[in-house]
This record gives C-alpha cells, sequence and structure tokens, in this order.
C-alpha cells in the first residue's frame, strides 16, 4: 500500500517563508536542500512499531500566527500552571502556536552573554553561530524523510547558548503553547553549552485543545562541550489527535554531562526518540522518561545512549503506565562502539498494565563492539503488586488510593528529578489525570 | 468500654486448595497479650493472614468477628479502619513512596474525610516515635521499605503500630531475623503499647521474644489447630523441653498441616 507522499508545501514557498523570516542565506539553502532530501528519503523506521500508515506529511497550514502575551496574566490556565507568576527575574519564553509570544531574560543571564531567543532571532542576529551547531553532529537533515521535511519546513523553537565558563544557577523554562487546532508545528530547540559551563533548561509542550489533527515533529539537539553540564528536563501534554514525531539528541563531548527527565504524556500517537551520542573521554548520559499511555493510543519510546568516548557512562530509566487500550513500545538501546573502553552501559525499562487491553512491551538491547566494559539490563512487563496493594490497604487505605500511591511510586524517579517545581507538580497532577 | 475482642470460632482456611487451618477457635480481649507457638508448617502465619485479609488465603468455613463487626464481610483496608493491625513477616517494599507519605496516608485514612492530621503534627509525632525506636530520622523519607535491612523493616513495622493504635495488632513473627539490642527495641515499643485498650496476638517461634514480652496467654498450634493453651509458664516448658511432650500428649507424630493425628 502506499500513502500519498507528495509534500503539501513546494519549493517556492520554503523560500517565501524563510525570506519572510529574513533568514541568512545558508538557512534558506540548508532548507531548499531538506525539501528536496524529503520527498526521496524513507520515513524512520522505529523498532517494533509500524508506522507508514501515519500521517506525517499531509497538512494544509504551516503558520498559525497568533496573539503574544503582553503579560503572563494573560496566559491560559496550563501554562500558568507551569510558571512562577511572581518571579521578577527569571529567564521565560513562550511560545504561542508559531509565534514567538513572551521573553523574559534575568540578569544572570544578560550579564554572562548567554544567548536565549527564539530560533528566528537567533538566525537573524546570531547566524554564524547557530550555522555552526544547527543540524550538524546532532540531529542531521539527511537522517530520514521527517528530519529533512523539519529542516524545510521549521517553524518554531529557540536558540539557548551558554559561552564558557558560565554556571546558570536558575534554570531556564520555555513553554510551547498550541491553542489553534489548526497548528502544524516544525519546533527546533537547540541548546549550545560550552566549555566548563552547566545550564538547566525544562520545557513544556502544552495543548489547550481538547484534541485536534496536526503534525508535530519536534527536533531538539543539546551540544555539551568539554567539562560541560546539561539538564533538560521536558513534559510535553499534547492533545489527542496529534500525530508527533519528536527527536531529542544529545551530543556530551569529553567529560560533559547530559542527564534528561523526560515525561512524555501525550494524547495522541506518538514517536519519541531520545538518543545521547557519548563522544569524549569520561562523558556521561543519563536519560530517565516516564510515560501514560491511555485510550488507544499507540506510541513508540526509543531511548538510545551510543559510547563513543573511553571511561563514558550512560544511564537510561523508563517507567510507563499503560491503560485502556494503549500500545506502547520501550526500546531501550545501550550501544557500546568499539574503542569506547572502560565504558559502562545501564539500563532498566519498567512498565505497568493497569488494564487488560493495554499492551506495553519493553525491549532492552544491547549492542557492544568493546571488549572491556561493563553493562547492564533490566525489564519488567507486569500488573500492580497485588501484595503491594495488601500492605497499603492493611495499614488502612482505600484500594484506590493504595493504587494510585503505587503508581505514582512507579513514575517518582523521573518527576523528582525534574528541576522546577511547577513543573514537578504539573507532570504529578497530568499523572494523576492520566491514570485516573 | 475496655478495649475491643477478636472472636475467632471454627476457622477453617484454605490456600491454592489445600486446607491448612482446621478449626481455629481464639479470643483475644483488649488488655490482653496472647502468644501462639509452635513449630514451622502448623498454620500460624497462615492465621495472621487470613485475620488481615491477604488475598491468596480463602476462608472456607468459620467466623471472625471485632466486637459486633464480621471481619470476613470487610475488605482488608477496612478491617484496618476497624481497629486490626498485623506488623508483617515479610512486608512489601514500596518504591518511589516515602514512608512519611505512606504513614500520613494510612493515618489519614483512619481519622477520616475533614479529620486529617495537620502537617505539623504529624510530623512532631512520626519524630518522637522514631526516636523511641531508636530509627534514623532519614528513613521518613526513604521509600517504603526499600532497601530497608531487616531489622528496620521491624522498627518500621512497629513504628507504623504505634502511629496507627489499632485496637488488636497480629505479630507475625516480628522477632524473626533480629539481633538482640533491635529486638529489645521492639519489644519496648510493643510494650509501650500495652494497656486496656490494646489486644495483642503474637505469633512466634522463639520464646526469646517472651523474656521481653510477657504474654497473659500462651497458645501451641499444630496440625492447623490450637491444641494447647495456657499461661506465661507454657512457654518456658516449651523453651525448656521443646514441642515433643505434647505431641506425645496428643499422639501427634507430624505437627505440619495435612498430617492427621
Amino acid at each position: 500500500m502506499t500513502i500519498d507522499t507528495k509534500l503539501p508545501f513546494d519549493q517556492e514557498y520554503v523560500v517565501n517563508f524563510s525570506k519572510e523570516n529574513s533568514e541568512p542565506a545558508w538557512l534558506s539553502e540548508l532548507r531548499i536542500n531538506a525539501l528536496a532530501s524529503a520527498e526521496q528519503l524513507p520515513l524512520p523506521k522505529p523498532d517494533k512499531t509500524k508506522i507508514n500508515k501515519w500521517n506525517f506529511t499531509q497538512f494544509d497550514s504551516h503558520v498559525v500566527k497568533s496573539e503574544i502575551y503582553q503579560s503572563l496574566s494573560e496566559l491560559p490556565e496550563q501554562a500558568k500552571a507551569l510558571v512562577d507568576m511572581d518571579a521578577t527575574n527569571q529567564s521565560l519564553y513562550i511560545q504561542r502556536n508559531t509565534t514567538p509570544a513572551f521573553l523574559t531574560i534575568s540578569e544572570e543571564l544578560k550579564a554572562n552573554g548567554v544567548i536565549f531567543t527564539d530560533i528566528f532571532t537567533a538566525a537573524r542576529e546570531h547566524g554564524d553561530l547557530l550555522q555552526k551547531y544547527f543540524m550538524k553532529n546532532g540531529v542531521k537533515v539527511d537522517e530520514h524523510k521527517l528530519t529533512a521535511l523539519h529542516a524545510a519546513l521549521m517553524n518554531g523553537g529557540i536558540f539557548l547558548y551558554v559561552p564558557k565558563n558560565v554556571e546558570v544557577k536558575e534554570p531556564i523554562q520555555a513553554i510551547f503553547v498550541h491553542d489553534d487546532a489548526s497548528l502544524n508545528l516544525f519546533n527546533h530547540v537547540i541548546v549550545v553549552v560550552e566549555d566548563n559551563s552547566k545550564v538547566t533548561y525544562v520545557e513544556n509542550y502544552v495543548s489547550t485543545v481538547d484534541s485536534a489533527n496536526g503534525i508535530f515533529n519536534i527536533v531538539t539537539e543539546v551540544i555539551a562541550n568539554p567539562n560541560s553540564k546539561v539538564q533538560y528536563g521536558a513534559v510535553d501534554t499534547l492533545a489527542k489527535g496529534i500525530t508527533t514525531y519528536v527527536n531529542r539528541r544529545g551530543v556530551a563531548n569529553k567529560d560533559a554531562r547530559i542527564e534528561w527527565a523526560l515525561g512524555l504524556m501525550n494524547d495522541g500517537n506518538t514517536i519519541s526518540e531520545n538518543t545521547t551520542n557519548l563522544m569524549g573521554d569520561g562523558s556521561f548520559g543519563d536519560t530517565k522518561t516516564v510515560v501514560v499511555g491511555r485510550g488507544e493510543q499507540v506510541q513508540n519510546f526509543t531511548t538510545s545512549v551510543v559510547h563513543f568516548g573511553k571511561h563514558s557512562e550512560g544511564y537510561i530509566l523508563k517507567h510507563g503506565v499503560m491503560k485502556d487500550s494503549a500500545t506502547s513500545i520501550f526500546n531501550g538501546i545501550g550501544k557500546i562502539e568499539h574503542g569506547a573502553s572502560k565504558s559502562n552501559a545501564e539500563q532498566e525499562s519498567r512498565v505497568l498494565m493497569l488494564s487488560e487491553k493495554a499492551r506495553g512491551d519493553a525491549n532492552p538491547i544491547l549492542l557492544i563492539d568493546e571488549d572491556d566494559v561493563t553493562a547492564g539490563h533490566a525489564a519488567s512487563v507486569g500488573r500492580v503488586d497485588p501484595l503491594q496493594l495488601y500492605y497499603l490497604m492493611s495499614r488502612g487505605i482505600p484500594k484506590t488510593e493504595a493504587e494510585r500511591l503505587v503508581i505514582h511510586g512507579f513514575l517518582a524517579p523521573v518527576v523528582q528529578a525534574l528541576p522546577i517545581e511547577g513543573v514537578k507538580k504539573q507532570l504529578t497532577a497530568v499523572i494523576e489525570r492520566k491514570v485516573k | 468500654m475496655a478495649g475491643s475482642t477478636l472472636t475467632i470460632k471454627e476457622l477453617h482456611v484454605e490456600i491454592d486448595g489445600k486446607e491448612i487451618l482446621k478449626g481455629v477457635n481464639l479470643e483475644v480481649k483488649g488488655g490482653e497479650i496472647h502468644a501462639i507457638m509452635g513449630p514451622n508448617g502448623t498454620g500460624k502465619s497462615t492465621l495472621s493472614s487470613a485475620i488481615m485479609g491477604h488475598p491468596k488465603y480463602e476462608v472456607t468455613s468459620g467466623s471472625i468477628a471485632l466486637d459486633e463487626q464480621d471481619v470476613l464481610e470487610m475488605e482488608v483496608d477496612e478491617r484496618a479502619r476497624a481497629g486490626l493491625f498485623l506488623a508483617m513477616q515479610y512486608p512489601s517494599e514500596i518504591n518511589g513512596v516515602t514512608n512519611a507519605d505512606f504513614l500520613r496516608s494510612a493515618l489519614n485514612a483512619k481519622l477520616g474525610e475533614g479529620n486529617e492530621i495537620s502537617l505539623m503534627k504529624f510530623i512532631r509525632t512520626m519524630d518522637k516515635q522514631m526516636d523511641f525506636l531508636e530509627m534514623d530520622q532519614d528513613m521518613a523519607q526513604r521509600y517504603l521499605n526499600e532497601g530497608f535491612s531487616g531489622g528496620e523493616k521491624k522498627r518500621n513495622e512497629i513504628l507504623q503500630l504505634m502511629m496507627l493504635q489499632p485496637k488488636i495488632a497480629i505479630l507475625d513473627e516480628i522477632d524473626s531475623g533480629l539481633d538482640i539490642d533491635a529486638l529489645k527495641v521492639v519489644s519496648k515499643g510493643i510494650n509501650e503499647m500495652r494497656g486496656e485498650e490494646f489486644g495483642c496476638l503474637i505469633i512466634t517461634h522463639y520464646q526469646r521474644l517472651l523474656d521481653y514480652i510477657t504474654p497473659d496467654f500462651v497458645h501451641v498450634m499444630m496440625q492447623g489447630r490450637i491444641v494447647k493453651s495456657g499461661g506465661p509458664e507454657l512457654a518456658q516448658r516449651l523453651e525448656a523441653e521443646g514441642y515433643d511432650w505434647i505431641k506425645q500428649e496428643l499422639g501427634i507424630e507430624d505437627e505440619t498441616v495435612g498430617q492427621e493425628a
């Protein structure tokens, strides 16, 4: 069977779109080439999930112009809950559909020369710097149809750049608000942290519409240069009906650390790839992911840590709860390349099933091309342990509350790892709502 | 009113289709401490699990009542809220749920909606009881029983006992795996609970726990029944002479369940 693979936007459109945004020539060119590639390249092949019938390419609208937010008080409630409304000196970007709608930057960021801006402004004002990193060492344009399409049609996102020897103390926050059902989002987040620097970044994708048919194609690139540290938190809560491809990738150079805490709570079909490439000796990658699937959702979560550097360490922890008729594949891949001696790859995937019809597969994969390494994996798929419920109930806790405690406890390791209190609370509330 | 009464009559219990208890009769009143002793495999732990409502144990006949209430008609959590408590031999480990959150949920479930304990008062009470049981304060914030040593788990069971203040507590081999110091602490906790309002059923293999907690009544279980009852002197005789004399007296060759006299 074939589906229509002709793309809805042509070269002329892409050229004009780039021009309207006053993009530098390199970006225009990159988009044009990417569009040509998108027509040729195949879809990605997430292991154990067939997506050839999913619609990633047919849609009508590309830009949804929205009003900007004059102040935080104009935010929708779902976004307000994430923000410290009283903070006077925070770093916060809010995008409304494809419009950069709010930006505030702390004194700390300004004083240290940190760049934190929407992707269009970044292309105009920091074009050379952006070009150096944009889809170069992280996610490449030509990987498959969706990365190419992403590059051709990128219509939102941010650039965060931390220069050498800067330790940003306060977390930097971004919120992507989706309040227009006609939105199709090609969002690109790029975080570059130079030598010896540190940053914590947290993002939320929030739908305020109950359902939509949009296509979300999200790419994140984190470049951690030597001896830097990046903590990256994300909570995705996109509405039912949205088809999402989200690729979050990190590159850790010598002695750099990348720590992910991802709450993947979309209500639509989702393909999520999260890869950390441990390029440098002594680099470190840690991925914590929680997932709740419900309704008829089909999802694939592939988490990889690839070791190139010697003495590199990679950890994957993934906990998922599946209810109703939701189907999820949890692929965990620890790959140690030849030469990455003394490396350690550990992973743990656990899936809790709350209904008979739900499906969850945990596939731990270790690919090791080097002798002198250590590696380990653990995986399980099961139901709420009746003995745990019995124990809690034997102290007077009613069954529903006991189940709630066990489920929250099961997801707690990732929730606790999120560095912003409001986001932590929101994720807890989302979990509460979804597992009820 | 001086405490509650747990009344067990002709209790028969099966697990996986195999009958383990074959007619147990027992009454525990507020103010009384009972000890059930007996070798392994005679049905002691089954009795405690059946009283609490463990999902694997099926009561096939007989009755359990707490005062006027039919315990067998209640869910596990209702039994607890009615005033029963079981200190388990193998407490579950629950990842991600802190000891303090768990205890507060349990306490609030007992107090009921609108009567919840204030956070400050809860913390004060918990701190005090943990001090009393010589527990590290950090155990409040550790995940429930996760990575606890055997002794820590047992202390934690007693901490729950002291926090929840049940009417009738069953202690299932609370002394197994404890060193002498931990045993003393655990005993101290149970003795602290002693009073007219509190009845207790201690299940144990060993006399040594009864050196620290003097029982009012001692029962011996064999073949799924209580075969002998007496006062504290019975426990001392068992310690000195073992169980053989009872077996001889009753003509029992194999005391474990499934063997008939």
